[in-house]
């Protein structure tokens, strides 16, 4: 069986996003860029069901411009055969980027879909969730375990009170959580594997997409920055604040 | 337009994540309907029908409506959501579990996680960790919104003696989903209140060493009435479990007091907690970021710090 990951280029996890003085978004001049890391658990996932014999093909799909090729060349250092980009340099919401999946989903015929659960850029956490309604397959989120039996797949979901666990018929989408498996490390003979692997690139305007804006951003700002406190000698004098200054307790 | 807000609930009562989403709902302004879906729920639909402000509930009860399953609950609101000019729900497990596949469904984007009301259309939503307030126009005709819970506080019930509570109408189940089963659940019993719902929560990081350290946070915890959480590192590590995780992919919670104990104060851990009245930190390192965000901040060995709190409460 064959399985499809997605991954997004994203501000690296590590990096402190600033904005735009003129209020129009994040600036991303010359920062540091990597793939989603929630992306990585699900390439991770996919390639170790891959080691384990139950995939025969993981195939990473990136969406967006030509640099993305290296987050698609990191998923295949990963363990990814190959590499599919999806090129358009317009601003993508959660939907376009769905439904740009789901033509693709139609062209690779894949029974599992691996997603990260949400992008740490724009914290929208939709696209797996749209991709399986537009599908109509069943899905399964935040996942931390994922077991393939037969045809079907059984995962369990981190949810609000501890976890809980679905069983899906194959096909299906499943958006993974930091919990499934720690990512191993691209090896310096891996990253020249993968620079050999396939790539394909698909011009977006090509799968017949409706990518007109559904939103529209009126304006990015920072948050108000807390008032810095003070620091406390003991706990006696914190005890004492808590009580006679917060009036917390 | 009417709004319809999707309750989440355990069949008896309901959440306090769809009491802020209500809030939400009446700030956008016009009728508002709750629907309740969900297996012998009864309670949960009186107690909507309680909640000042709301017109209308709707409730559906059938058994493929007991565990919130995304595939069938979406189908269930996108066949009412027509009707509606908005659709909103809490953003939590359940509500960004299927609220995205109603989004989709209906051909209109989601908004999620909103933390405030501009307009009926414009919404603030946090971005990048919380580094970035993006506000964002919604252009379909039905918004799709999931809510922030820490970010509005939760519609109250009726006066007693107020007007008379919502009509409740009952709409027939939807089509089922055979394609997810739920299996089974593994939930955190506690006996202490709820992460999102704590006036006072204590939380601990990596600095606690151990899980069976996090006893020191219990006792603390039990002294002051407040939940306990943790920093993804903690988690990471095996000292408490996920649904304690708090931050940017964990639960965003903004108590009265917040005391982070042995936690560095990354800007994922940040993003979930900054909000908070008032925080306390205590760590070793004075160097913490942590301590940047703190009203009150003790450098301290948290292992003779937190008994030697406890001990004096």
């Amino acid at each position: 069986m064959k399985a499809l990951v997605a991954v997004k280029r994203v501000i690296d996890y590590n990096v402190k996003a600033r904005v735009k003085s003129d209020g129009s978004g994040i600036d991303l001049a010359g920062v540091k860029m990597s793939m989603n890391p929630f992306d990585e658990i699900a390439v991770e996932e996919a390639v170790r069901l891959k080691e384990a014999g139950v995939v025969t093909e993981v195939v990473a799909v990136s969406i967006g411009v030509a640099a993305c090729q290296e987050t698609l060349r990191t998923a295949m250092a990963l363990g990814a055969d190959r590499g599919v980009l999806i090129d358009t340099a317009a601003e993508l919401e959660s939907l376009h980027v769905a439904k740009l999946l789901h033509a693709l989903v139609g062209r690779e015929q894949p029974q599992l879909v691996f997603l990260g659960k949400q992008a740490i850029d724009d914290d929208a956490g939709q696209t797996g969730q749209m991709l399986a309604a537009l599908l109509r397959w069943p899905q399964a989120t935040f996942a931390s375990a994922v077991s393939v039996a037969g045809s079907g797949v059984e995962v369990t979901r981190e949810v609000d009170g501890g976890l809980e666990t679905l069983a899906l018929d194959l096909p299906a989408v499943v958006t993974v959580d930091l919990r499934l498996n720690a990512p191993r490390y691209a090896t310096l003979p891996n990253i020249m594997k993968a620079k050999k692997k396939p790539l394909e690139t698909l011009a977006a305007a090509s799968l017949g997409v409706d990518l007109a804006p559904r939103t529209q951003q009126l304006n990015v700002s920072e948050p108000s920055a807390r008032a810095g406190g003070i620091k406390v000698p003991d706990v006696a004098t914190l005890l004492h604040k808590l009580k006679t200054e917060a009036k917390v307790i | 337009m009417a709004i319809l807000v999707v309750a989440e609930h355990d069949q008896a009562s309901i959440k306090g994540a769809t009491r802020a989403a209500l809030t939400a709902a009446m700030q956008i302004g016009g009728e508002v309907h709750v629907l309740v879906a969900g297996h012998d729920c009864a309670g949960a639909a009186t107690e909507a029908a309680g909640i000042a402000g709301v017109a209308k509930v709707l409730v559906t009860d059938a058994p493929i409506y007991a565990r919130a399953l995304a595939e069938s609950l979406a189908d269930l609101v996108v066949g009412l959501a027509r009707d509606y000019g908005h659709v909103l729900a809490g953003a939590t497990a359940v509500g960004k579990n299927f609220m995205p596949r109603v989004a989709a469904l209906l051909d209109v984007a989601q908004i999620s996680d909103v933390t405030a009301v501009v307009a009926p259309d414009t919404f603030v939503r946090p971005v990048y960790a919380g580094s970035a307030l993006a506000t964002v126009k919604a252009l379909d005709a039905i918004k799709v919104v999931t809510v922030r819970g820490a970010a509005f506080d939760g519609a109250v019930d009726l006066a007693k003696n107020g007007p008379g509570a919502a009509a409740i109408e009952s709409v027939p189940p939807g089509p089922a989903s055979a394609a997810s089963r739920f299996v089974s659940q593994a939930l955190t019993t506690s006996a202490r209140p709820e992460l999102t719902a704590s006036r006072v929560i204590v939380s601990g990081g990596r600095g606690m060493g151990s899980g069976e350290n996090f006893q020191l946070l219990d006792q603390l915890a039990d002294k002051l009435g407040a939940a306990v959480g943790a920093s993804r590192a903690a988690v990471d590590a095996g000292f408490a479990p996920n649904d304690y995780q708090v931050g940017q992919t964990g639960k965003i919670v903004a108590p009265e007091l917040y005391i982070a104990v042995g936690i560095s104060g990354a800007i994922q851990h940040l993003a979930g907690m900054k909000d908070s009245k008032l925080i306390v930190a205590i760590n070793k390192d004075p160097e913490a970021p942590i301590f940047g965000v703190a009203d009150y901040g003790l450098v301290a060995d948290l292992f003779q710090a937190v008994p030697e709190l406890t001990a004096a409460l």
